[in-house]
């Protein structure tokens, strides 16, 4: 329970006079919480966007193999024939990759000083008046939604555990073939269970964190304040209903081989 | 107030259990001992109560609690308190040398313990040292406007609204309850207030990025980070919105990213 | 009474018509070059408006600066408690104020008793201290237009009153705050936190420094410096039940004035007449509810004695509005002593409203008929909020109750037109001092002349006193005088701590509060007055036999310094008595029921006591020398005060 008292206790002066070396400026803003935390609300962005198109990309699950099929087909040739088929799609991975390393190297760098900052925590039970869920358990779903996500690649990118479990008779992973690969995987009961869920996991996520950006960014303004709780609450809620809809759907037998 | 009535007037409480968190020193490990008060006035202030908790230890041959108050007004920021796990205790917009005891039930057991932060650390019992608080004062909270030569206070007219807004958050009286209450120790409610008290003033704005920068960076030597908890704003016993904490944030990106030779233009 | 003027307590006000003193005496200073400031170290007691102003500017003149608070942090001062407002004579309304007629009211709302030449100098600079802290960022209440708004306040027919919402002293604080961090930061200052004055240490005549004591660890320390500047505030705790912050103290302006500095008008006191009455018996102090308020409320009371039924219940035909009967021009904004006799009264004869029967009725319910609920929330909103915490009861439906209580004292140490004492290189500011209210202080006047005495007058003085001493050798903390004070500190605390007696700090301080609330507070007589000075000194010996501290003296222990500060109330407690005592007249907040006309109002005694009591220490309150300081009158006309 010790803590060192504070050695700048006692006489105080100059304490502003410290000459502050500068990193390049981008680094500078990095180096700082605040800075952390607007890094952390765009790569959100970024990485929100991808989430939100990559469910509704996927409702054209319903309309069939060939759709499906069709549009992933599609991705890869983007804006061809100005780039050679797949770059763009590679670019694109590219960019999500670094938002998506920037957003977890900026929370672990912030985690690592929320916990130096109260080294001897509280000895009685908290009592949190406003503290939501979704906000006291970021690092929980962000760390979940990190995991599934590897299981999600090795699933339906690489195809590595697409055909577990399952006989052999069911198939195998085919390239190409998105909508057979997702309805293969989702058969499996404890894999549709895992995907519900994790995505419930980042609708509680996006459910704070949609919110918490504006804040972060400096995005306040009374005439919009109150609508961004709602956004939040929206963003989230679609993309777990849209997302949770296609393990249902394919258990339920709605989409199938 | 004329003559001193022996017989109280309001209710009794009776019968409280106060468990209350003792450390002998900075280095000392404390622990909570557990003490009764077997009747109080409803009337009392919780610091009152403590008060006869003082007396009745003095009386006993005990050292008294050490607890930091001042004015008992509500305004001077001195007393803390973590009360049953709140901030300043359970009554919204309240520091604690405000809270009075009807807000307590008779045979209530009161958990009192230290605000703890890295950047707080425990003087003695519940006193902890909130001198960061004034490192990021210094570092910038200010506008730089030495004695003499000041222009006529009429010269700049400051509209309504942007006043307002300054006083909203210029009300803040530097507890650190936002800092108890924040699940990351973060003191971003104490220093917003103050940056956007002085960046909503044109008086302040010569300064703007210069002060934001400062004295953001100056926090991240105390304190934790911002999640964006709100439970600061719920402990704050101004009441102080988070609001603060996103202009704060606007101009410190702004800091870094603004062309200051070009101030004046805008 | 009156003897020959004492050379010690000559005022140095300079020579000349009123309002060219202050210009002459900066034109004839003498100046320290800007190279040499640095050379000057300045000791600053205390961080409250005064104490903050003044460490910040002398630090930007380039002087070195130590700042000493007994809080954790410069911005705790009690001056942050101030609600009201700060006064200048801006006229930024057009209702005919100038730098006259603020000097004008002060003096006569003082009843005559202050230094003419002191307080026009408050008046003149008070234009510059809103300039200043306007441009500090104080965010002023402004008009639609941008422009900064005024009220009038208690006492007052001008609107010259700038707020910040109910909150101006601590908007205040904080612009001084600022600018002292802002000092420390750049390292013009070096603050001593958390440490307390417990004696001055004069050298060959002068002030030479001080011993502090740390309350962390209970170390004493000596500081030497060229020139120490007490603002360390006023002593109104004495009652012990006050408005005052539970830590305000005499200490340092006592043990200053046991080292030589005369204390000037000890009885002055101001009782405020809009506190929440007391409501129990472990209440440890009082809240002040703006003056503010008396704008817009109305004083009443029960015309049938002890009336217990609800206000409400109350007809009309039965009420009685004591201000506006007994002071119809004035009405409810009455002076602030004025109305703090009325209440009194109402109370004394069993008129008394509340379940103690302490209290008088301040109504909001004309207003809110007249202007609407919103609008006397918007005025007061924040106001009735924290009535409502302390209280239990909503003064939007039931009238609030208030009582006068002690927060302010005029009295303090004397000092002359530089603010010197009487101990040369040793300076008071702010309530520390004695100077600018005379016998009562009008509302909204303790901002400003704190601010004055920081921001505008000690930087000057300071340089006239030091301009010469350049390059002259000063007595450092090895002098045997600075050791000698630290051994008398430690066996004072070691005393405090090896009594073992039987009751706390606490409980003798309430004894002490009891006697001089008795005896000594809105109403005196000569006849309790001796009572007070038959009991205190039996008291007191009580105190030094069957006190008891417990905790050691080498970590913070806040029942040890109590006891220092009880120590020190109790010596000024009996040199307060006897000054009321002496002050056989009445004026301004001190009131001797002897001294009354037929309506009773207070009669002053211009012929005999147009002075300033200025005691001397000598070993004991009890046999305290009386020194005065006669007053001059070359512009005002003595008058009786009038508010019908």
């Amino acid at each position: 329970m010790a803590q060192a008292i504070n050695s700048r206790r006692g006489p105080v002066t100059a304490t502003a006079q410290r000459a502050k070396k500068r990193k390049p400026f981008l680094l500078d803003l990095y180096s700082t919480a605040v800075g952390k935390k607007y890094v952390m609300a765009i790569t959100g962005i970024v990485l929100i966007g991808f989430v939100i198109t990559h469910m509704i990309g996927n409702l054209k699950m319903y309309l069939g193999r060939e759709d499906f099929n069709h549009y992933a087909e599609f991705l890869r040739a983007l804006l061809v024939p100005i780039l050679p088929r797949t770059v763009f799609l590679w670019l694109f991975r590219g960019m999500l990759l670094t938002a998506g390393i920037l957003h977890v190297h900026a929370a672990y760098g912030l985690t690592v000083m929320n916990r130096n900052a109260r080294s001897v925590k509280y000895q009685s039970p908290r009592d949190y008046q406003v503290a939501s869920f979704a906000s006291r358990t970021m690092r929980w779903t962000g760390i979940i939604v990190l995991l599934f996500l590897f299981w999600h690649l090795a699933d339906l990118t690489w195809g590595t555990v697409n055909a577990l479990g399952t006989s052999a008779a069911d198939g195998k992973f085919v390239r190409g073939d998105a909508y057979g690969n997702v309805v293969r995987s989702f058969e499996r009961p404890p894999v549709a269970v895992l995907y519900i869920v994790a995505n419930i996991a980042l609708g509680t996520h996006l459910f704070h964190g949609v919110w918490s950006l504006f804040q972060s960014l400096g995005w306040s303004n009374p005439r919009f304040n109150k609508w961004r709780r709602s956004l939040a609450t929206g963003i989230a809620t679609v993309v777990v209903v849209g997302n949770v809809s296609f393990p249902i759907a394919v258990l339920a037998g709605v989409v199938g081989q | 107030m004329i003559e001193p009535h022996e017989t109280p007037h309001g209710t009794q409480l009776t019968n409280l259990t106060l468990t209350v968190w003792r450390q002998k020193g900075p280095n000392d490990g404390g622990a909570f001992e557990s003490y009764r008060i077997d009747s109080i006035s409803d009337e009392a202030s919780f610091l009152e109560m403590l008060d006869v908790l003082n007396e009745k230890l003095i009386g006993e041959g005990r050292e008294a609690v050490t607890f930091d108050h001042d004015c008992r007004e509500g305004i001077c920021g001195t007393c803390s308190l973590m009360i049953d796990g709140q901030a300043h205790g359970p009554q919204r917009g309240t520091a604690t040398c405000q809270l009075h005891m009807r807000k307590f039930e008779s045979n209530a057991t009161i958990v009192i313990e230290p605000w703890r932060a890295t950047a707080f650390p425990i003087i003695k019992d519940l006193m902890v040292d909130r001198s960061a608080f004034d490192r990021i004062i210094e570092s910038g909270g200010y506008i730089t406007a030495p004695t003499g030569g000041a222009p006529d206070a009429n010269l700049i007219p400051v509209a309504k609204p942007a006043a307002d807004a300054a006083m909203d958050a210029a009300q803040c009286i530097g507890c650190g309850a936002c800092v108890a209450a924040c699940p990351n120790g973060a003191a971003n409610l104490f220093t917003a207030a103050k940056v956007a008290h002085l960046n909503l003033l044109p008086q302040g704005q010569a300064e703007r990025y210069s002060r934001a920068e400062a004295m953001v960076e100056t926090m991240d030597e105390y304190f934790g980070s911002c999640t964006n908890h709100g439970e600061c704003e719920a402990a704050c016993p101004k009441e102080i919105s988070i609001d603060v904490i996103a202009l704060m944030n606007k101009d410190y990106r702004k800091a870094k990213f603004a062309n200051r030779k070009e101030l004046a233009r805008s | 009474m009156s003897t020959i003027t004492d050379p010690r307590l000559a005022s140095k006000v300079p020579a000349g018509a009123i309002g060219d003193k202050w210009s002459t005496y900066r034109e004839d200073m003498k100046l320290v070059n800007p190279n040499n400031k640095r050379k000057f170290k300045i000791i600053v007691v205390g961080t409250g408006l005064a104490g903050a102003s003044a460490a910040a500017t002398l630090a930007e003149l380039g002087y070195q600066v130590d700042a000493f608070t007994f809080h954790d942090s410069p911005r705790r001062a009690h001056s942050i408690a101030a609600q009201g407002g700060i006064n200048a004579a801006k006229n930024y309304h057009g209702d005919g104020d100038s730098v006259y007629r603020l000097f004008y009211d002060t003096i006569k709302g003082g009843d005559f008793r202050a230094r003419e030449g002191n307080v026009h100098r408050l008046a003149e600079v008070s234009v510059e201290i809103i300039d200043q802290m306007v441009a500090q960022g104080v965010p002023f209440a402004r008009e639609y237009g941008g422009l900064l708004d005024n009220r009038s306040f208690g006492g007052s027919q001008v609107s010259r009153t700038f707020y910040a919402r109910g909150q101006t002293g601590q908007q205040l604080l904080l612009g001084a705050y600022q600018q002292l961090a802002r000092q420390i930061g750049l390292g013009g200052v070096t603050l001593y936190n958390r440490t307390e004055l417990v004696d001055t240490v004069n050298i060959d005549g002068r002030c030479a420094g001080i011993v502090v004591r740390d309350l962390l660890t209970g170390e004493l320390q000596s500081h030497a410096a060229h020139a120490v500047v007490l603002a360390t505030g006023g002593y109104g705790n004495v009652f012990f039940l006050s408005t005052n912050a539970m830590q305000c103290n005499v200490t340092a302006a006592w043990r200053a004035h046991r080292k030589g500095a005369m204390f000037a008008n000890p009885c002055y006191t101001q009782i405020h007449p809009t506190c929440i009455p007391q409501s129990d018996p472990t209440q440890s102090k009082l809240t002040l509810m703006s003056e503010s308020l008396r704008n817009d409320g109305r004083v009443w009371v029960p015309l049938n004695v002890a009336d217990a039924r609800p206000a409400a219940q109350i007809p009309e035909s039965e009420r009685d509005y004591i201000l506006e009967r007994l002071y119809p021009s004035f009405g409810n904004l009455a002076p602030r002593d004025i109305a703090s006799r009325a209440a009194k009264r109402a109370v004394d004869s069993g008129h008394g409203v509340g379940p103690l029967q302490n209290g008088v009725n301040l109504d909001f319910a004309a207003a809110i008929g007249r202007l609407g609920k919103d609008v006397v929330q918007e005025r007061y909103g924040n106001l009735f909020e924290m009535y409502e915490r302390i209280s239990g009861e909503n003064p939007y439906e039931t009238p609030m109750r208030i009582y006068p209580a002690s927060h302010y004292t005029m009295g303090g140490l004397w000092v002359d037109y530089e603010l010197q004492t009487t101990v040369p290189g040793l300076y008071a500011a702010g309530e520390a001092n004695f100077s600018d209210h005379g016998a009562n202080r009008l509302g909204a006047s303790a901002l400003m002349q704190g601010l004055a005495d920081g921001y505008f007058v000690l930087p000057y003085t300071i340089g006239n006193e030091l301009a010469p001493m350049l390059n002259k050798p000063t007595p450092g903390v090895d002098h045997p005088a600075f050791k000698q004070a630290e051994q008398d500190a430690r066996d004072r605390y070691n005393q405090y701590l090896g009594i073992k007696g039987t009751r706390s700090p606490d409980w003798f301080h309430r004894e002490l509060g009891r006697i001089i609330w008795d005896y000594c507070g809105m109403e005196r007589t000569e006849q309790g007055l001796e009572k007070a000075l038959s009991e205190l000194p039996s008291l007191y010996e009580e105190f030094q036999k069957d006190l008891r501290v417990t905790g050691d003296g080498v970590s913070v222990n806040q029942t040890l310094e109590k006891a220092g500060r009880v120590d020190d109330f109790f010596q000024l407690g009996m040199l307060m008595c006897r000054d009321a005592l002496e002050r056989r007249e009445s004026c301004g907040g001190h009131f001797r029921s002897e001294y009354q006309d037929d309506e009773g109002e207070a009669k002053r005694d211009d012929e005999n006591f147009a002075h300033v009591a200025a005691w001397e220490w000598n070993g004991d309150p009890m046999s305290s020398i009386r020194n005065i300081e006669p007053l001059e009158f070359e512009t005002v006309h003595l008058a009786t005060r009038s508010y019908k």
